[in-house]
């Protein structure tokens, strides 16, 4: 699921449960995410897994 | 006074437990309403406890270093016998029915419980604000928090009640409130104490550890929480060739201009000691927030999901957010974030293969001011949660043990303080690395 979709859903998800002050939350994690889905890590991680 | 101190009193009967405790619940009377640093004050207990210790020590039993030493406990840690409140409303009607492990290992070395201590709610934040006991206060300005979550643990111990408290540390919730409040604390290696008996926030982030006067104090207190109170202080590292890393890039990117200058002029008294300074770099720095907030939410959200169903409005506002974000992670940016946990773990094992320990200050701003949002650090606006995370969370992710020492105060005279990182599992040899180098850094 790309960000974007994740964070409309999960906005809505929240207005109806009746969290409306979730939303800056979610807006903050989709950036942490975002961070998250740009780093190398699998590489680094294959890299250094003994084989 | 510290325990070593405090036992030679007792021993050569210039003291006595009961009176010592006696002397304590009289100051948490009186500092108290000022700190809020208590949920509850055991003094019935402790006053039972004491004269217990003081009768055994007259028949010739000596529990050794923490025989009769008052020692405050965090409030989501079970003590047996009182409730464990989490700071929270969620928990009402709690008691615990034995004391947790670690407790369990305190109690059996002779220390007296004088009562448990406030915290943020659930462990889940640095200011120690959400609490539903209210805020504790730091007792170098009352305007201030003393970091959190241990807030009202380091509180207590700066005001001078008790000779050690007892902490845990998800994110950096031992070493935040030392810095802040001007003591010693230490998170040992991650899995060495027993988290079982302890409100969980990330079971795989977890720390139990004690705050103290002195980094000796400090290892008195870990090792009994081990179970091994006889185990001798370790020795201090020689000075000369003592070698030391500061990870620059990124961890001294955002510091308060005062508390650089406290962590230069620290650098500087150890360089002059004899010890040997290297710059060094952690390379994936800039993923550790988002890494270690992907695996902390997700953890807590699966812990806290059935009580945010059954009794949603019985937390503090904040929290219950921060809590709800977590339900909504999805397991592939977990299972990213386990990735990025284990390349930040390889990188500080790397860091230290050439060093005895990392070197990098523990909190980039000095104590902030209760109810601010935001801090102004050099020309950025930081979330203050944000900035007091940046420099301890990543070795909850790699497991690191992990200790903070004052290093003198800012012209406001708020404590700033230096943090010392070791191998894991080889806590004692870190310990050993900051006994050698604590004279030089407290001013």
């Amino acid at each position: 699921m790309n960000i974007d979709a994740w964070l409309a859903a999960a906005i809505a998800d929240a207005q109806a449960r009746n969290l409306p002050d979730l939303k800056p939350l979610l807006e903050a994690l989709a950036r942490a995410t975002q961070a998250l889905r740009s780093a190398d890590f699998s590489q680094s991680v294959a890299r250094d897994e003994p084989r | 006074m510290n325990i070593e101190t405090f036992g030679r009193r007792l021993r050569a009967g210039d003291t006595t437990v009961e009176r010592a405790t006696d002397e304590c619940l009289r100051l948490i009377e009186a500092e108290n309403p000022r700190l809020n640093a208590f949920i509850l004050v055991m003094a019935d207990e402790a006053r039972r406890q004491a004269r217990e210790l003081d009768r055994e020590l007259a028949a010739g039993r000596d529990r050794g270093p923490l025989h009769g030493v008052l020692v405050s406990v965090k409030d989501i840690l079970d003590v047996r016998g009182v409730p464990t409140t989490a700071a929270s409303r969620v928990r009402d009607g709690h008691a615990a029915e034995r004391d947790c492990p670690a407790i369990a290992h305190l109690r059996q070395a002779g220390a007296v419980f004088v009562g448990k201590t406030n915290l943020h709610e659930f462990a889940f934040g640095t200011t120690n604000e959400d609490s539903a006991f209210g805020p504790a206060r730091n007792p170098h300005d009352p305007a201030r928090t003393p970091g959190g979550s241990s807030g009202g643990s380091a509180a207590a111990l700066a005001a001078g009640i008790g000779l050690a408290t007892i902490g845990t540390d998800t994110g950096g919730s031992i070493r935040i409130p030392a810095a802040a409040c001007g003591l010693v604390g230490l998170k040992p290696t991650l899995g060495e104490v027993s988290t079982d008996g302890v409100v969980p926030l990330s079971g795989t982030m977890d720390h139990i550890g004690p705050l103290a006067t002195t980094v000796a104090d400090a290892s008195l207190v870990y090792h009994a929480l081990l179970g091994d109170p006889a185990a001798p202080t370790p020795a201090p590292l020689p000075m000369h060739g003592l070698r030391l890393a500061v990870p620059r890039p990124y961890f001294l990117d955002l510091l308060d201009e005062e508390v650089r200058a406290a962590f230069d002029a620290a650098l500087g008294r150890l360089r002059a000691a004899g010890a040997h300074v290297d710059e060094i770099e952690i390379r994936h720095a800039p993923q550790i927030a988002p890494v270690y907030l992907h695996i902390v939410l997700s953890d807590a959200a699966a812990y806290h999901a059935p009580m945010l169903d059954a009794m949603g409005d019985r937390y503090t506002p904040a929290v219950r957010m921060r809590f709800e974000m977590g339900r909504y992670v999805l397991a592939q940016d977990y299972v990213r974030a386990l990735a990025g946990r284990q390349v930040l773990t390889r990188e500080v094992d790397a860091a230290l293969a050439q060093h005895d320990a990392l070197i990098l200050p523990t909190l980039p701003i000095p104590a902030p001011v209760l109810g601010e949002q935001s801090v102004q650090i050099g020309d950025r606006t930081e979330p203050v949660r944000n900035a007091m995370l940046r420099l301890t969370q990543l070795f909850n992710l790699t497991g690191h043990p992990a200790l903070s020492i004052p290093c003198g105060t800012t012209r406001a005279g708020l404590p700033c303080a230096v943090q010392l990182v070791g191998c894991r599992h080889q806590t004692d040899a870190l310990l050993r690395v900051a006994l050698a180098c604590e004279q030089h850094v407290t001013m």
